[in-house]
């Protein structure tokens, strides 16, 4: 029965890989034209050279707030898992 | 810590690694990278001083609550960034156009201006300053709490 529903959800897998190579857009044509607006406009727009900077910084700052609530509660959790017991006296 | 080689090689390393995360940081709006990755560049290189001297030696000269001094600074800068574009909308690039970092660079290809980016260097600086504080300290909380458990046992 396991060897069955491991086969099965395996199968699945690769036949959802196999669709998503078949199925995907060609190589140099976005699927948007956000992309295309981002290159064209992000030194005009932010001044930065680095357009993967300027998008994460700039056009998607909301989603770095996120990242650095997300680093900020790892550092929390493991600096209080991990802290030192104080020594009985 | 470790024997004499590993601990000479990496005094002689560790200015390289730290120099290159801080100029990852800061030319993060020019050149591929950022505060992330500079940041782990930097961490990368407080790992090779936990492993070559010991994280009791280090932890003489470097504590945790003042990483933490630091990371929640970088954050505070960051989000107050975020609101000192609050005119126009929250994370507005408020300083493209002023003398400070306002430059706007020729577009297409070219070698890049330091003094660009508007708001983006600052909130590289503080995320960089906020990831280099935070996974140093993960490193030597837990690399302390090792050599506490080898001694309990």
């Amino acid at each position: 029965m396991r060897k069955f529903a491991m086969i099965a959800s395996l199968s699945v897998f690769i036949a959802l890989l196999i669709a998503a190579a078949l199925l995907i857009h060609p190589f140099g044509y976005p699927p948007s034209e956000m992309d295309d607006y981002i290159i064209e406009n992000t030194q005009s727009e932010t001044g930065a050279n680095n357009a993967v900077t300027a998008v994460v910084f700039d056009y998607r700052g909301f989603d770095t707030l996120g990242e650095a609530t997300i680093l900020f509660t790892a550092v929390t959790s493991v600096v209080m898992l991990f802290r030192r017991k104080k020594r009985e006296k | 810590m470790m024997s004499k080689i590993v601990r000479t090689m990496a005094s002689l390393l560790i200015p390289f690694v730290l120099i290159y995360g801080l100029y990852i940081i800061m030319h993060g709006h020019l050149t591929p990278g950022g505060g992330f990755q500079g940041g782990a560049v930097f961490a990368s290189g407080i790992a090779l001083l936990v492993v070559a001297f010991g994280s009791d030696n280090i932890h003489k000269i470097l504590r945790e609550h003042h990483l933490s001094i630091l990371e929640s600074s970088g954050a505070l800068i960051f989000i107050g960034l975020a609101f000192g574009g609050l005119a126009t909308v929250f994370f507005y690039n408020f300083l493209v156009g002023s003398p400070i970092f306002g430059h706007i660079p020729p577009t297409g290809p070219n070698p890049g201006d330091i003094w660009t980016g508007g708001v983006i260097p600052f909130m590289n600086i503080a995320v960089g300053l906020k990831v280099l504080a935070g996974l140093s300290a993960i490193l030597l909380v837990m690399a302390l709490a090792t050599t506490v458990m080898e001694v309990e046992e």
